[in-house]
This record gives structure tokens, C-alpha cells and sequence, in this order.
């Protein structure tokens, strides 16, 4: 699918997504656009203790690079990018840094959440509906974005939302701009969330589970949106999912999480080349294969369970486990260069 | 099997629009448009398409939930089921709302032999021996639906299921609700049922792993039409129409890299109100000419593969 750049006339060449994303993002040395070091949400538990949904997460996303985060219900990954995006419930804690750009994210205010939100970092979500306003046309929403934080006038913004639809690949923009996000398909309206998004061209994409609701013939056409935007810009993108894949057509690297830790970080091709971590294995095993039939697939036994237990959260459904991983949680140990896994039978 | 377990021939499900005006009326939405086909027993059809090819919508008629407008529907048992038990079951997507939260799982999965006038003692050793088989515990029964996970609900969905011993399972995409790693359990289940109670499955999904892993034939469906009918093994090795081969193209798989996808399919499927003439997929296929929108292609045998069947002019 060829993204088409050329925009409406009246549209100044330069405020489609093109180029000016890539030479927005500095990159001084080797500083990653973003770097999360010991990122912990927690919210409160039963009898005034804590519990940890995220819990000591590291990871960092280099400019221009697709960050896959990996894992099933429950795992922490839709909270991680929350905390990214600083919009944790108000009940939820966190910790740790959330290094972006050079500032920590961490500690900012309310106020420059908002100002940050949209305009160096936005996000998509599962489900469009949810994330746009049902009695507003698309066209305006993508233009509310642009007065607020470009300070563009009405008329300028409108122009500009109709060129931002046409460069998502929306057939017949000017008039899809009018419509109501109810009135387009779902495929159309993960178009126009993405059109939204990436209005003030963020230099970090969050993007969770973008196509899951979709067919799988109009997910592709997503992966390939995001994958052109990602080389005509230069965005980072974090991008959350249960498929492993989906991140496997779109990944530089794979941050595996199970109970809200890291399991395995590692860039994409050693990761498949050669899974570590047992939970990471039965993934990949578990996934029925369309070009494989095989009598039985494997299965990963039991199920993911609050474990209050000081071990490994995977020991109680890993063939592997002895006492060594009941008794102290594994520490993410680089074992290779790039390859890091939480496994003391694999790091030992 | 001399006999077919199920025979559909040029089944139709036509809904009559109503709306204002003159533009609107008349106007049928053609759900399912002169769909023929057949299942043995004991086997498992797969019913593949993009949502709004009429893919539920044929199951609902196969399940007994829904009439169709035209053409025919036969279901013939191999055994006599009395006392209002059906030869025909069904199963839905998410199980998290097609058990009443108010009961418990005893009388939930008992429901089907109560109104068969059963007492409750006889209803109470059945429900446990179906929970047996889907690999519940005994306990469960006394126990409220949202005590249990997405994949051990789905598992008493299809404990209720099998309570009134059907002999066909309509399956609504069962699998996409839950995690993968619960997916290949619930997966390796109905195998195992399939093979210890010589149930068939009419088995609809978007999933060709999930597909490739459960069915012995596979039918592909467009916007309400029949694109491609072939056995299993064939249709993965070779499929036949373009839309197959597609929809097989666009499914990720691990180990082809970033961005080695082949030809995505552009466009999305057309409204079912004004379908495009000719050949339905003509409007969205890479190997279009003349003639695909003008006529309508019949379901054809390969040449080379008579047992592999499919609607297009042009082949492979």
C-alpha cells in the first residue's frame, strides 16, 4: 500500500507527517529517546499493602526503532504504557525513571503531562471509539489537536486534519472528515486515530494492541501504515500486543513480560532465532502454525496466578523450576550481547 | 457414509431493509447468498472470511437460531435424539456472557435436561460427566460463572454443549477471546472431544493457525458468497482464489522478518447492500479483467485437484 504524501493544495507541503518528525529527534551520543529504569506501578491491595502491576521494568527505545511489548491479560503492559503517557488511575504509584528525551518523566506535573501528551508522545488504542469523542466529526478532533498545540487557526487546522486523513490512507478525506467516528468502519477509524495521533508528529508512538479487533487483511494494511509513517518521520514506537507474531513483522526489539516483569528484552531476530526464557518458548510453541500441522500443540500448564511467593512468577507453570527459583525473583542478566533474560536456569 | 450429516444447497439469508424513503425500499442485505455445500459426519468444516462475509450468520442457520430466505437446509442424525435434544449444539466467541451469572454451573450446564423433564439427580451425574470431559473438576458445579477465567468458561460452554450428546457443534470463533496460551488448550480440547465422540465441527474463525490446527475442510467465504470449498491439506498448500490466498498472505507469522509481508490486499470488503457485480471479489482482486465483473463465476472443481472447489475465472 503506497502512503501518499501529496496533500491537498491548499496545505503547505511540509505539515504532512513527512521529514520534519526525523530532524526534530536529537540524538546526543548514545542517549535513546527513551529510557524506563525500574519503572513500578503499584496500586493498593488488600489490608492498606501494595501491590505491583509493573514492577521493576527497564527498557529504552532508540529513535526511528519499534520497541514490541509482549505478553497476556494481566501481564502489565497496557499499565507500562500508561505510565508512559502519565495516565496511571490516580489511585496507581509509580516509580522509577521514565527518561525521555533527557528529562525525567516521572516526576512531572499534571500540567506538563497534558502539554507533553499529543505532542511528543501519543498513543492508540485497541478500540477507537473509546478513545474519540462519539459527537465530534474526525476532522475537528484531528483539528482540536493542531490549534492547541500548534497554534494553528481554525481554518488552517481543518486544512491540515484533511491532509492528515489523506496521508493515513483515507479514501475521499475531505468528505470522510465531516463524518463521525460511529459513521466509518473499524479499520478506517484505527486510520483516523492514527491521523490524531500523529498530528504534532510525536517522536514516540504508544500503540496498543492496534489491530486486534481487526480482520486479519486489514491489520496488515495497519502494519504497513505504521511501518511507512515510522520510515518517513523517524517516530519511535511502542507497540503492545498478545501476538508475538504481529511484533515479529514489526520489531526491532521484544520486551517479553509476564506478572508484570520483564522476562526477556532482546532485538527481534535473536529472539526468535533462539528464545531463552521458558515463558518466552511457550509462546512461540503454543501459537498455532498455518503452515504446520502438528497432532497436538504444547501447552503452558496452569494458568497466571497473583503469586504472593518470593520466587520466579513463572515457577509454578515452568518445567524447569527447582527450589533455587522458588526463593529469590531472577534478576534480567544480559547472557549475550543485547539478549537479556530473568531465568536462573538459563543464565547459570 | 452414504448419507451426509448436513446438506446445505443454495442457501440464501436476504434481509429486507426498512427505511425512509423510495431509494430504500426493496433494498436486501444478502447475508448469505446461495451458499451449497455439505458436511460428513465426524468432520470438522472451517467457515474463514472477513467480518461481513456471513460467516456467523450461516452458522446461526446451520445452528437452528436463524431462518434462511432461500434454499435448503437438511441435518440428517445418525441416531434418534428424543425428548427435545438437538443433533445440532452451538458455542460463542466470548464466554464471558453466554453463561447467566445468576446460576450456578450445575444448573447451567443442566439447563438443556431439565426442560427434557429430567430429575435432578439424572441431570446431576451427566453435568458431571461432561465436566469430566472438558477437564473441570466435580466442584465446579456448585460454583457461579465468574468464578472461573475466560478459558474454564469457555470450557463449561462447551460442557453444555455436549450435555444433550449432539452430533454437530457450531462453533463462533471460540478461540478469540482468550490468551494465546489458553487458545492451545481450549484447541487441543475440542480435538479430543471431536475424537472420542466422533463430533463434527462447523468451525467459523479468522484464525488460519487455529484453522489449519482443527479442520479437515475448509470454506472460504465473501461478502455472503462461497469463494473457495477444498480439503484442508490442499487449500494450505494450494489455494485456488485470490481472496484465499490473501487472506493466507495477511496472516503474521513468526520468521519472515520485519516487513516481509507479501501483496497486502488493498480496500476493505463492500457493503453487503449493493454487492459488486459479477464476481463479488472483483472490486478488490489483483487478477481482475474483464469478465470477473460482469459474470458471475460458478464454484468450480480443479482440474487438477477435483476435490479442491472455487469461484473464479481465473484460478490457479
Amino acid at each position: 500500500m503506497g502512503l501518499n504524501l501529496s496533500i491537498d493544495t491548499a496545505v503547505p507541503a511540509s505539515s504532512a507527517f513527512g521529514s520534519g518528525g526525523a530532524a526534530k529527534v536529537q540524538r546526543p551520543g548514545n542517549q535513546a529517546l527513551l529510557e524506563v529504569r525500574e519503572l513500578t506501578v503499584s496500586f493498593p491491595g488488600e489490608g492498606g499493602s501494595r501491590s505491583n502491576v509493573v514492577s521493576g521494568l527497564n527498557y529504552r527505545i532508540e529513535a526511528g526503532e519499534t520497541l514490541g511489548v509482549v505478553g497476556e491479560s494481566g501481564c502489565g503492559k497496557t499499565m507500562t504504557s500508561l505510565a508512559l503517557m502519565g495516565l496511571v488511575p490516580t489511585a496507581g504509584n509509580v516509580s522509577g525513571q521514565i527518561m525521555f528525551g533527557g528529562r525525567n518523566l516521572a516526576d512531572q506535573k499534571d500540567r506538563e503531562w497534558r502539554r507533553m501528551r499529543g505532542r511528543d508522545a501519543a498513543m492508540i488504542f485497541q478500540e477507537p471509539m473509546t478513545a474519540m469523542n462519539p459527537v465530534m466529526t474526525v476532522g475537528r478532533q484531528i483539528a482540536e489537536v493542531l490549534i492547541r498545540h500548534e497554534g494553528l487557526s481554525r481554518r488552517d487546522a481543518a486544512d491540515r486534519s484533511v491532509g492528515l486523513l489523506e496521508a493515513v490512507g483515507i479514501p475521499s478525506a475531505r468528505r470522510r472528515a465531516d463524518d463521525y467516528p460511529h459513521q466509518l468502519s473499524g479499520g478506517m477509524r484505527q486510520r483516523a486515530m492514527i491521523a490524531m495521533a500523529l498530528a504534532c508528529k510525536p517522536r514516540l508512538l504508544v500503540a496498543d494492541e492496534p489491530t486486534t479487533a481487526l480482520d486479519v487483511t486489514i491489520q496488515a494494511q495497519i502494519l504497513d501504515l505504521i511501518l511507512e509513517l515510522q520510515e518517513d518521520t523517524g517516530m519511535a514506537v511502542q507497540f503492545i500486543t498478545h501476538n508475538l507474531a504481529v511484533v515479529s513483522e514489526l520489531a526491532h526489539h521484544i520486551l517479553v513480560m509476564y506478572a508484570g516483569r520483564g522476562v526477556e528484552y532482546a532485538p527481534a531476530e535473536k529472539l526468535f532465532e533462539r528464545p531463552l526464557h521458558p515463558y518466552t518458548r511457550g509462546l512461540i510453541a503454543t501459537l498455532p502454525d498455518p503452515d504446520r500441522k502438528v497432532a497436538k500443540l504444547p501447552v503452558i500448564p496452569g494458568g497466571l496466578r497473583s503469586s504472593r511467593s518470593p520466587g520466579c512468577p513463572f515457577a509454578g507453570r515452568c518445567s524447569l523450576a527447582s527450589d533455587i527459583c522458588r526463593a529469590a525473583i531472577p534478576p534480567m542478566i544480559e547472557v549475550e550481547p543485547g539478549h537479556h533474560v530473568a531465568c536462573l536456569k538459563v543464565s547459570q | 457414509m452414504s448419507n451426509p450429516l448436513l446438506e446445505i444447497d443454495r442457501l440464501s439469508v436476504h434481509i429486507p431493509m426498512r427505511g425512509k424513503g423510495l431509494l430504500s425500499s426493496g433494498i436486501k442485505l444478502r447475508a448469505v447468498d446461495e451458499v451449497s455445500l455439505t458436511m460428513q459426519r465426524g468432520e470438522t468444516l472451517a467457515i474463514v472470511g472477513e467480518s461481513g462475509s456471513g460467516k456467523s450468520t450461516l452458522g446461526y442457520v446451520v445452528a437452528g437460531l436463524r431462518q434462511q430466505t432461500g434454499g435448503s437446509l437438511k441435518i440428517t442424525p445418525s441416531r434418534p435424539h428424543q425428548n427435545g435434544r438437538k443433533p445440532v449444539q452451538i458455542i460463542f466467541q466470548d464466554p464471558f456472557s453466554a453463561l447467566d451469572p445468576r446460576m450456578t454451573v450445575e444448573d447451567i450446564i443442566g439447563e438443556p435436561l431439565r426442560l427434557m423433564g429430567q430429575d435432578r439427580g439424572t441431570r446431576r451425574g451427566r453435568v458431571l460427566e461432561v465436566l469430566e470431559q472438558v477437564g473441570m473438576p466435580a466442584e465446579a458445579a456448585q460454583r457461579y460463572p465468574h468464578q472461573f477465567s475466560g478459558g474454564q468458561r469457555q470450557r463449561l460452554a462447551i460442557a453444555r454443549a455436549l450435555i444433550g450428546d449432539p452430533e454437530l457443534i457450531v462453533a463462533d470463533e471460540p478461540l478469540s477471546a482468550l490468551d494465546v496460551s489458553i487458545q492451545s488448550k481450549i484447541l487441543n480440547l475440542m480435538s479430543d472431544i471431536k475424537e472420542r465422540h466422533g463430533i463434527s465441527y462447523f468451525f467459523i474463525s479468522h484464525d488460519f493457525g487455529v484453522v489449519r490446527h482443527l479442520a479437515d475442510r475448509v470454506a472460504v467465504l465473501y461478502l455472503g458468497r462461497l469463494m473457495e470449498l477444498a480439503p484442508a491439506d490442499e487449500i494450505f498448500a494450494n489455494p485456488a482464489h485470490p481472496y484465499t490466498r490473501a487472506l493466507m498472505d495477511a496472516v503474521p507469522r513468526i520468521g519472515r522478518g520485519r516487513r516481509k509481508r507479501g501483496q497486502v490486499l488493498k480496500g476493505e470488503i463492500p457493503t453487503p447492500l449493493n454487492p459488486p457485480s459479477g464476481c463479488v471479489f472483483h472490486t478488490r482482486c489483483p487478477r481482475a479483467t474483464a469478465i470477473c465483473s460482469t459474470e458471475r463465476p460458478l464454484l468450480l472443481p480443479l482440474v487438477s485437484r477435483p476435490a479442491q472447489l472455487a469461484a473464479c475465472h481465473h484460478k490457479e
